[in-house]
């Protein structure tokens, strides 16, 4: 009873068979159990969203449903016949595409080449007809209507029109069931609302979705149908409609419903020095120019703004991941040469980089070698590493921060997306920072690791570090005591704790409510 | 209804199902570590065969032999091996190894039948082949560091330059009647073991040392496995780099100066062929060329799995005129053997 049927939605589409149906699909990797008895029907035209945290299974259903993998017990079929065997990739092909969160375009080549790789027309003598080819591409935009154009190199498109790409190149074989992995997690606020609109017009010319996303508010707005997993199991697929926001979350995370707005930070400890400082800093691309801003110590502030406009390379600068042309930054009264890492380090900043896979970690090396990759001074005299400390260090990060690993010494990538945030966490929090500068801290992170990590960022503010945090999800920005929002690289609007969702926005967009 | 009586705050995060297999694979033990003694058996087959081909071949001074043949190629792969974990590669080593002490004779030794010009009194010619090679690794350093060139053409580059520069300084002849202090370090015996074998097994020790326990040796895997993240923990990555690049030349100008005076000279081609043997090493070792993977132990057998080989192939009588074709078949049987036994893909 406390499992709504799987066919929950089947009613308002009856007639056709559904385009894909799982049923029973159960899968073990060795001794734990990935998958366990899900069922999953997606109805034609209907675009189905699919939770869980991180390790839920998600990503081993994904796999089964794409042909990557054979399921160990259990049926897949699509509209109604069996699923091609593995090996016939090209039946799989006309029949389901996944655009992943990472691009499997080829920057260098053109977007009609990416579109037809490997399967480009032909002229008489063998060679490749690339006007033929350019044609079948302008033609195949056409029928989706994206407006791009494909002599330009896939490398210049934004990250949405990549993914349009990707999305014709699946509808081109022939598939019309295409399951999108988290699609919004590196776009801002703007692209996101274009690329759902075009969701709806594919959705419109018969194409079915398959939506994976950790940002709930997205899946209410595009989504018909969700489906919860947790644990390897499926917990709840129920129209979305009928499944309030709090019953969502708890059927993911098993917990209590936890939202709402936090109670705001303790007042800022004027008698003390800042712990940032930055006058009139101006980038060397002109990313921003003329942001100042304070961070007391014992003070969250957020630096908000949409992607580009320049909230990130601030921070970037802060922690001297980059240098100013103009301008200066002084960390807890002290003036790092800017530019230089260490140096900000060594003034007392701690730094959560913007994307743990590119700037955060070292995937092949171990939890408690990546943890402490910042201090090397602490782990012993002379640069010699004390095995036995660094692994006492990495012990208290891994009980302190609540890191889910079986042993210290497994390398990194071996961890869940929430708990790779952690051990970046961790890393930052590592030399009792007095800054502490955080870029998009809970990116990709489910709900429960972020909920975490942020009380985390509270508690160490609680405790006299001064926290900046840029970021443009607002449940990031809903734990700063003010909010500097940054519009075009410069900063634009000031909020106190107890902003309003729809300004904030309004703010980042750079639209002016009032007018 | 959504079910929310079932919770379970302990229940793990699934790890990725890769480093599950690994963790089935390595047991208690680090994979790493078991990944760092792959070659073993290998090495001990090769050792049993041996003996069987030639009761020769276990006997103390041929193993001797083996360790002392092997101690220079052995040196510039403990600097490939450092220069690969960085996500570098130098090809210049190989003719380091010429130049650093060709450039030394050319000053030290006496004008007349050893081709010299006399300059300098033999007490120089050490001091001059390490200068030589710390140039060489600078200026190295410089074009890929700080002006941002590929490292693989910059040093195929400077491989040909300082190969034509020996070359030109010793009129493509050999320079001979080295002094002294240059014959030294090849020829001396320490505790009746060859000082070369010596100097070699010490720099291994200390690099395996220093790449597996010091901060510095971790920060080499880390540039290598992701430079970003290594800079944003607050590496100095360029330093490191320098240094690490500085000290593979040096390392090479080293064995310049051992195979020098073990031959008591320097031949216009001394060094010539000998990065492709490095590289096969390195990655029969279990290197990768994609940075941040290996160890230097592993990379130490696999220098002495191909000179084991050679040596076996020696005793058995081999023709001389098809060593060269055998030395890289071993290599490919090397690399897929090592392939078998660590099962991985090596990239």
């Amino acid at each position: 009873m406390s499992e709504t049927p799987a066919h929950a939605g089947t009613g308002r589409f009856r007639g056709p068979p559904p385009i894909v149906e799982a049923t029973g699909v159960s899968k073990r990797y060795g001794p734990t159990v990935a998958l366990d008895h899900v069922d999953l029907t997606v109805a034609a035209g209907q675009t189905h969203a699919l939770v869980g945290r991180n390790g839920a299974g998600k990503s081993t259903l994904v796999s089964i449903l794409t042909g990557l993998q054979a399921p160990d017990a259990g049926l897949v079929s699509f509209a109604g016949r069996p699923a091609p065997r593995l090996a016939e990739r090209d039946a799989w092909r006309q029949r389901v595409a996944c655009v992943y969160q990472k691009s499997t375009i080829i920057p260098a080549l053109t977007v009609a080449e990416n579109l037809f790789l490997n399967r480009y027309d032909r002229g008489r003598t063998g060679l490749v007809d690339w006007s033929a080819s350019r044609r079948r591409a302008v033609e195949l935009l056409a029928t989706w209507s994206m407006d791009v154009d494909p002599r330009t190199p896939a490398g210049d498109l934004s990250v949405e029109q990549r993914q349009f790409v990707e999305i014709a190149r699946a509808l081109s074989f022939g598939a019309r069931f295409i399951i999108l992995d988290e699609p919004t997690a590196q776009l801002d606020g703007a692209a996101i609302n274009r690329l759902f609109g075009r969701i709806r017009d594919l959705q419109a010319q018969g194409v079915t979705f398959l939506f994976i996303s950790h940002h709930l508010a997205e899946i209410y707005e595009i989504c018909d149908v969700v489906t919860v997993l947790r644990d390897a199991r499926q917990i709840v697929t129920a129209p979305v409609a009928e499944l309030p926001r709090a019953d969502l979350v708890a059927a993911m995370t098993g917990d209590a419903a936890l939202t709402g707005r936090r109670a705001p930070n303790r007042g800022v400890d004027a008698g003390r020095s800042p712990a940032l400082r930055v006058r009139d800093l101006t980038g060397a691309d002109g990313a921003y120019q003329e942001v100042s801003l304070d961070v007391g110590a014992g003070e969250i502030v957020g630096l908000a703004g949409a992607a580009g406009s320049g909230r990130t390379e601030v921070a970037e600068t802060v922690v001297g991941w980059r240098a100013a042309a103009a301008g200066e930054v002084e960390i807890a009264g002290r003036r790092p040469r800017p530019g230089s890492v260490p140096d900000a380090l060594a003034a007392g900043a701690g730094f959560v980089p913007q994307d743990r896979h590119r700037q955060g970690l070292v995937p092949d090396m171990s939890v408690a070698d990546n943890g402490t990759l910042s201090v090397p001074a602490r782990l012993g005299r002379y640069g010699f590493i004390n095995t036995g400390r660094r692994d006492t260090i990495a012990a208290g990060m891994i009980t302190h921060l609540a890191i889910k690993t079986p042993s210290p010494h497994l390398p990194v990538s071996g961890l869940s997306g929430g708990n790779q945030q952690k051990v970046v966490m961790a890393r930052a929090l590592a030399d009792d920072p007095k800054l502490l500068v955080l870029i998009n801290p809970t990116a990709g992170v489910d709900v429960r690791s972020k909920e975490f990590l942020l009380n985390k960022v509270q508690e160490t503010a609680r405790a006299g570090a001064g926290v900046l945090i840029a970021s443009d999800e607002l449940d990031d920005l809903r734990v700063c005591d003010r909010v500097l929002v940054m519009f075009q690289g410069r900063v634009t609007t000031g909020f106190s704790h107890d902003w309003h969702d729809h300004d904030l926005v309004a703010a980042m967009e750079g639209v002016n409510l009032d007018a | 209804m959504p079910d929310t009586t079932v919770a379970d705050p302990s229940a793990p995060d699934r790890p990725t199902t890769a480093s599950h297999r690994l963790r089935l694979i390595g047991g208690r033990i680090p994979l790493a570590r078991l990944r760092d003694l792959a070659l073993v058996p290998a090495i001990v087959i090769i050792a049993v065969v041996g003996q069987i081909v030639s009761p020769v071949f276990l006997q103390t001074d041929n193993l001797l032999n083996v360790l002392q043949t092997m101690s220079e190629i052995a040196l510039l792969v403990l600097a490939e091996t450092m220069i690969l974990i960085v996500k570098k590669m130098d090809l210049s080593l190989e003719s380091t190894m010429g130049l650093a002490p060709g450039v030394a004779a050319w000053l030290v030794v006496p004008a007349g039948p050893g081709h010299g010009l006399g300059l300098l009194g033999g007490g120089w010619a050490i001091p001059l082949t390490l200068a030589v090679g710390a140039l060489v690794g600078a200026v190295n350093a410089l074009l890929i560091i700080r002006f941002g060139l590929n490292g693989f053409i910059v040093t195929l580059g400077m491989l040909i330059v300082l190969r034509g520069g020996l070359t030109g300084i010793s009129g493509g002849q050999t320079f001979f009647r080295l002094p002294p202090s240059m014959l030294y370090p090849g020829t001396a015996s320490w505790l009746g073991v060859p000082a070369s074998i010596w100097i070699c097994l010490t720099l291994f020790a200390v690099a395996v040392v220093v790449l597996g326990w010091t901060s510095f040796g971790r920060s080499l895997y880390a540039i290598g496995g992701n430079l970003d993240a290594a800079k944003a923990a607050g590496i100095r990555t360029e330093r490191v780099l320098a240094i690490v690049i500085v000290t593979g030349s040096v390392l090479a100008a080293l064995a310049g100066l051992l195979l020098s005076g073990r031959l008591a000279s320097v031949a216009s081609a001394q060094g010539n062929g000998y990065i492709f043997t490095v590289f096969a090493a390195a990655v029969i070792g279990g290197i990768s060329l994609n940075g941040g993977k290996g160890t230097m132990f592993g990379a130490f057998t696999g220098i002495l799995l191909l000179f084991m080989i050679q040596n076996v192939l020696t005793l058995a009588g081999i023709p001389a005129q098809w060593i060269g074709a055998l030395n890289g078949l071993i290599i490919l049987a090397a690399l897929i053997v090592s392939r078998i036994t660590g099962g991985r893909i090596q990239d």
